[in-house]
């Protein structure tokens, strides 16, 4: 019995490969993800008074239109087994720049965003720069940037705001695909961005060399590095796209809340970590796929807006969400450690089969690192 | 057998992590709806700068006692630090939940205006206190003090503790903060014209800083020994001033009043070197603005000007030019009344 079924496993030479396409996209990490998203969507629409209007998915939508935006390079970082924490501040400081240029020098909006995301780009090159090229741990160097960008985002504005921003652009971050109370004006005309960038994005790590330089470096960034990828370029390369896309977010947030300041979008970055993280992405580099980071992220929309309309203050929405997040990285260790003891427990397997690392699907990146 | 343990470990995870997500979100469902438009009695939520702020903890026990005396349902929600960004997301809820009205004190008096105008288009009547909006903004605002009485109300105070006369210097905050400055120039002209006997020997800036406020002081006497009272209409100066003069010879002496806050100035009140000073009682104005709220979603008064009703205790009120209801005379704290204050 037990030989017959070895038999048919040895035919195929790659573990990940051994099952069925559908097997293989079901039975993971991010689509437990997507099925819990429906299934809080499901509850939440039956249960949450109000939850189904169209007024709560459009602002939804609105809401975590910042948070969708950075997790997908954010996701790329995390893949490379590095982070980086200093998207919040990028983000306060692109929307001062914007309100600084435009009301204070006069530029036209579009202008000074391109402005901003330049200052986006330069300030994800510093810290590209100290990861890949000096081979500094990128948890110490964002910790550092974090509070330097911050720290130059509020000296430029000091406690003041700037709210003087046209209506023309203000309006137009919050415009809907279709106007009236049908279905579809829940979907705000801002998503068109955020799925041109998702495509870009999913291309990106899932159907270019690029995107398999990136988990390689995250599994092993010597082995990476004997096989041409340049790993220092790459690194480089994602820390700039994470800070011009923190830009971008952060001029879409001053124009929405119509507000520049140097406070703006603190501790964003956690939201952003927490949802890659549910999204099944490993924090030790090497796994994860941009569909299950999606999921994350309108999990914690979903959950955070149901929670807001039960009247749920926003302290116990932060427990609910760190819970979730504590648990879903307990959760895979968890089931490494479980399928580990079920194998030790079975001495009737050869010893000449070779150790499965993908004995669970969630459990790539956390037996690849404790290896 | 491999395959055996590997199906096991999937749907585990599978069904482990939906597990999670139903037992997060199990125990809120519990708790029931008790918000929401429908029904006859006035649904009202209460959106203060943020939450565990003693100011607001006053003014929002104020409006729970109105609620309970009028029948209407009242909910307080808010962010924890005091942004415009973090009350949107509020008033967004506020506009989905089709609540009767919304009480904000606005964080950024232009920043949340897109979102409490959409929340007015929902069906929401937006009523703002303590801190305004823009009026086009808001339904009505109920403002605490207007300048007149505020500059009356300090003047008057201290006329009467140094028998109206003799010489007084004001302690201010920063020499072009626009409030108190507009005070300044008022209790000026009320000294002018009705206290002919006291001088005003001298203005000084104390920033709003403890330190400052406190060498300030100390060089004003030193200056101006034979001063008869003090005003600071600002509550870092009011209490560094008293810091000052309960530690100095001058205790007792010299009197001080002006605007400061119960929790700063009680020491000061108990051991006598301040007799009574002034601020306005944010429970009143808590009060206030839920009378006005369940006025506007009653349709008794729509914020015209000329618009009256009734405030249950308070007494009956009148809507003002631009939307503005006025809570009254600042309050007079001393050491009689002060223990009923935590703020």
């Amino acid at each position: 019995m037990t030989s017959t079924i070895e038999s048919a496993v040895d035919a195929r030479t790659y573990a990940a490969y051994s099952r069925p396409l559908w097997w293989r996209v079901v039975m993971t990490r991010e689509f437990a993800m997507i099925v819990l998203l429906g299934l809080v969507y499901l509850i939440a629409r039956g249960g949450v008074e109000n939850f189904d209007s169209p007024l709560t998915l459009y602002y939804l939508f609105l809401d975590i239109t910042p948070i969708l935006l950075i997790a997908l390079p954010m996701t790329l970082v995390i893949i490379t087994g590095e982070i980086d924490l200093s998207v919040a501040s990028v983000m306060g400081l692109s929307s001062v720049l914007v309100g600084i240029f435009h009301a204070q020098l006069g530029l036209s909006i579009p202008l000074a965003a391109v402005l901003a995301l330049v200052a986006g780009l330069v300030c994800g090159a510093f810290n590209g720069f100290l990861v890949g090229y000096v081979g500094l741990p990128s948890l110490a160097v964002t910790i550092g940037s974090l509070a330097l960008f911050r720290g130059i985002a509020v000296g430029l504005l000091g406690t003041e705001a700037i709210t003087d921003f046209p209506d023309r652009w203000t309006d137009l971050v919050k415009e809907r695909f279709v106007e009236g109370p049908s279905f579809w004006s829940g979907f705000p005309l801002v998503l068109a961005v955020v799925l041109v960038l998702i495509v870009v994005f999913v291309l990106l790590l899932h159907f270019t060399p690029f995107g398999r330089g990136v988990f390689e470096i995250g599994l092993n960034d010597q082995a990476a590095a004997f096989s041409g990828v340049d790993v220092a370029r790459t690194k480089l390369t994602l820390f700039m796209l994470t800070g011009v896309v923190s830009a971008l977010a952060g001029i879409y947030f001053a124009l929405r809340y119509g507000s520049a300041r140097g406070d703006n979008a603190e501790f964003l970055e956690l939201q952003v970590i927490a949802a890659v993280l549910l999204g099944g992405v490993s924090i030790f580099g090497g796994r994860g796929a941009l569909h299950g980071v999606i999921a994350g992220v309108l999990l914690i929309g979903v959950l955070s807006s149901a929670l807001r309309l039960e009247s749920i203050s926003s302290n116990v929405i932060n427990i609910v969400i760190g819970v979730l997040l504590v648990l879903s990285v307990i959760s895979s260790s968890l089931l490494g450690w479980v399928s580990g003891l079920r194998r030790g427990s079975t001495p009737s397997v050869p010893p000449s089969n070779p150790p499965d690392p993908g004995t669970s699907p969630g459990n790539t990146g956390t037996s690849s690192a404790s290896s | 057998m491999k395959l055996h343990t590997r199906r096991i470990a999937s749907l585990a995870s599978v069904t482990l992590i939906a597990g999670l997500g139903l037992a997060a979100c199990g125990d809120d469902s519990g708790s029931g709806s008790d918000s929401g438009g429908s029904g006859d009695s006035a649904s009202i939520t209460m959106l203060p700068k943020n939450l565990g702020n003693p100011y607001f903890d006053a003014s929002t026990t104020g409006a729970e006692t109105a609620a309970g005396e009028f029948g209407g349902e009242l909910e307080e929600v808010g962010p924890e630090t005091a942004t415009p960004d973090s009350q949107v997301s509020f008033i967004n809820t506020a506009a989905q939940q089709g609540v009767d009205s919304l009480i904000v004190s606005a964080n950024d008096p232009t920043a949340i205006c897109d979102a409490l105008n959409e929340a007015r288009d929902a069906g929401v009547k937006v009523v703002t206190f303590d801190s305004d909006t823009d009026t086009e903004c808001r339904d009505i605002f109920v403002n605490q003090a207007d300048a007149a009485g505020i500059a009356k109300a300090q003047v008057d105070l201290i006329a009467e503790q140094i028998g109206d006369k003799g010489k007084i210097a004001i302690l201010s905050a920063a020499a072009n903060a626009t409030n108190q400055n507009a005070w300044i120039k008022l209790m000026e002209e009320d000294l002018a014209a009705n206290h002919p006997n006291i001088e005003l020997v001298d203005t000084v800036y104390g920033d709003d800083d403890d330190q400052k406020s406190f060498d300030q002081t100390s060089a004003l006497l030193s200056r101006n020994p034979d001063l008869a009272g003090i005003v600071s209409p600002t509550t870092v100066g009011i209490a560094a001033a008293a810091r000052y003069l309960s530690s100095s010879e001058y205790k007792g002496k010299v009197a001080l009043t002006g605007l400061g806050t119960p929790d700063q100035m009680r020491a000061y009140i108990k051991d006598g070197t301040v007799t009574e000073f002034a601020l306005w009682n944010p429970t009143d104005l808590g009060y206030l603005s839920a009378y006005v709220a369940n006025a506007l979603a009653s349709e008794e008064i729509t914020g015209e000007e000329g618009d009256t009703f009734e405030a249950g205790d308070l007494g009956e009120y009148t809507v003002g030019a631009d939307g503005e209801v006025l809570l009254g005379e600042p309050f007079v704290f001393n050491a009689e009344n002060i223990d009923d204050f935590s703020f």
